[in-house]
């Protein structure tokens, strides 16, 4: 597949693409109230703090939910199709965007438990999450 | 404090939406539709002293001003409403409490969208979905949503469709009944880009898949066309010998963008918006003769008819199997056809829910009206679930 990048990170967000190259998928953590957020923000999304620490999220993960695209979601996925846009609940608890990839389209369940795999880092220096049957 | 009281709609118009609006501006769309509303609502330009309108391709910005100017028009109260397809009913709401506030008394509320041919440009191809206004997108969603293909309303319907499947249990031909209800509805109502297309469970199930487990019959054809209606005071409201829909409950809930941060796939930011507006309006749900409720996919009048309460969660699939939805049927639904069988003129399409409901509470429906109505839901839902907007309308104040 071939994907569209992600474009210019974010003061915010450039730990965590920068850190993808290194085969890492960091997520956040509230110094205050101890709950892990994905994507990076300023500030924690469950209590406000911005008391946030990185931390590497260990790959594990479960289809939280899926659809299996039949027609190009993106005109960079022409020729893709059928291909699988995923929500993934990583171990640690945030959700993740991600695409399903190793295995038929068809074999893919709600529940299956997955593990992270990038792809190979572009000219951007990013690597993308994506996610494969464990 | 309830907005039960504080205005009602006498006014409504809709273009027909069409294919493609070629060499038309959005801007001669909101105003075309715009004055049809005034006319209807048998008020006089100078009578309209407020605007509320939504951002647009091709507008920047200061788009009420824009179309201020068009219209000509001078307005005490001016603004925009940037809910997606809530953005009608949310309009609505807004007009009603400027109107309380002493801000204005006929405030005009208008949506619009034209849909050009494409024309292939040399260069990237934007992905749609990207807002349209303008700009880059600089939110999350441009950096964690777009490289893995999580672009435009389908793929997220058919991730929210896959997880009801999974939680509860629906059947595809109970999803497919609601398409084909609404296309039933569709062929009484003219102005329904479906209109005469008669369609079968079958022909629904037999359609091809877009994104599982959503069929290609599941889904709006987007279109273009606009729509508008006239919100004015209780004083103005009796002056005028038209009818009336009155503004009985109003209630909002917005908790994400992208559906993948939604606190909750089931739990919905639907259920407490149709909570406040049936508690402001003091209506039960057994007393609704009209539910309009926003409908980009079979799945979402399926969620929404469970979390606006007219039946149990997980119960949609048995209700809708048990229910007639068409116009004269025990359970009225979209009796416009609704945007599965009218079409998806832009953010159009969402107000058509709300001047399909006036027009039924005016008592206005023609061939199509539903019989002894008192009360009508209206339910806006914008983005992938993410911001929602719920209306109760009556024929009393």
């Amino acid at each position: 597949m071939s994907h569209p990048r992600p474009g210019r990170a974010s003061v915010v967000t450039r730990p965590f693409w920068e850190a993808t190259a290194e085969g890492r998928f960091l997520i956040q953590r509230c110094g205050a109230c101890h709950k892990a957020a994905f994507y990076p923000r300023p500030a924690c999304p469950h209590c406000g703090s911005a008391e946030l620490g990185w931390e590497d999220a260990c790959g594990a993960a479960t289809v939280h939910t899926f659809s299996i695209a039949r027609r190009p979601t993106h005109p960079k996925f022409t020729g893709d199709e059928p291909y699988v846009v995923a929500i993934v609940e990583l171990a640690e608890g945030p959700h993740v965007t991600t695409n399903i990839v190793e295995c038929d389209p068809d074999d893919v369940w709600i529940g299956m438990p997955v593990e992270l795999v990038f792809d190979e880092v572009g000219d951007d220096g990013y690597a993308l999450a994506l996610f494969r049957p464990t | 404090m309830s907005v039960r009281g504080t205005a009602a709609v006498v006014g409504v118009a809709e273009l027909k939406p069409t294919r493609w609006t070629d060499n038309v501006s959005t801007i001669d769309l909101f105003t075309q539709v715009g004055l049809a509303a005034i006319a209807d609502a048998g008020l006089e330009l100078s009578d309209i002293d407020g605007l509320v309108a939504h951002p647009m391709a091709g507008v920047p910005m200061l788009v009420p001003s824009t179309l201020i100017e068009s219209m000509g028009l001078r307005c005490s109260f001016a603004s925009t409403v940037d809910l997606g397809g809530a953005t009608g009913a949310a309009m609505v709401w807004r007009a009603a409490a400027a109107i309380a506030a002493g801000q204005a008394n006929a405030v005009l509320c208008v949506t619009a969208a034209r849909r050009q041919r494409r024309i292939e440009a040399p260069g990237p191809k934007r992905p749609s979905g990207s807002g349209g206004v303008g700009g880059k997108d600089t939110s999350a969603w441009a950096e964690f949503e777009v490289p893995y293909g999580n672009v435009g309303a389908n793929i997220g319907y058919a991730m929210i469709a896959q997880r009801y499947l999974h939680e509860h249990r629906a059947t595809p031909e109970q999803l497919a009944k609601i398409a084909v209800h609404q296309r039933d509805n569709a062929c009484v109502n003219p102005d329904a880009w479906f209109y005469g297309e008669r369609i079968t469970v079958d022909d629904v199930l037999n359609s091809p898949m877009v994104a599982d487990p959503l069929h290609l019959l599941e889904i709006v054809m987007p279109s273009g066309g606009g729509a508008a209606l006239v919100v004015v005071s209780p004083e103005l409201a009796r002056k005028l010998d038209r009818p009336k829909a009155w503004l009985l409950g109003a209630g909002e809930c917005t908790t994400h963008k992208t559906i993948t941060y939604a606190p909750s796939l089931m739990d919905t930011a639907i259920k407490p918006a149709a909570d406040r507006a049936f508690a402001q309006a003091g209506v039960t749900r057994d007393q609704i003769g009209l539910a309009s409720l926003y409908d980009c996919y079979t799945i979402t009048v399926l969620v929404t008819l469970e979390e606006a309460g007219f039946c149990v969660r997980g119960g949609g699939g048995r209700f809708v199997e048990e229910h007639d939805l068409r116009f004269n049927g025990d359970f009225p639904l979209n009796t416009h056809g609704g945007q599965l069988s009218f079409s998806q003129p832009g953010l159009a399409g969402g107000m058509s829910h709300v001047t399909e409901a006036v027009r039924q509470v005016q008592q206005r429906g023609g061939e199509r009206q539903v019989k002894d109505l008192s009360f009508a839901f209206v339910n806006g839902n914008g983005g992938i679930m993410s911001e929602e907007c719920a209306l109760i309308l009556g024929v009393e104040p």
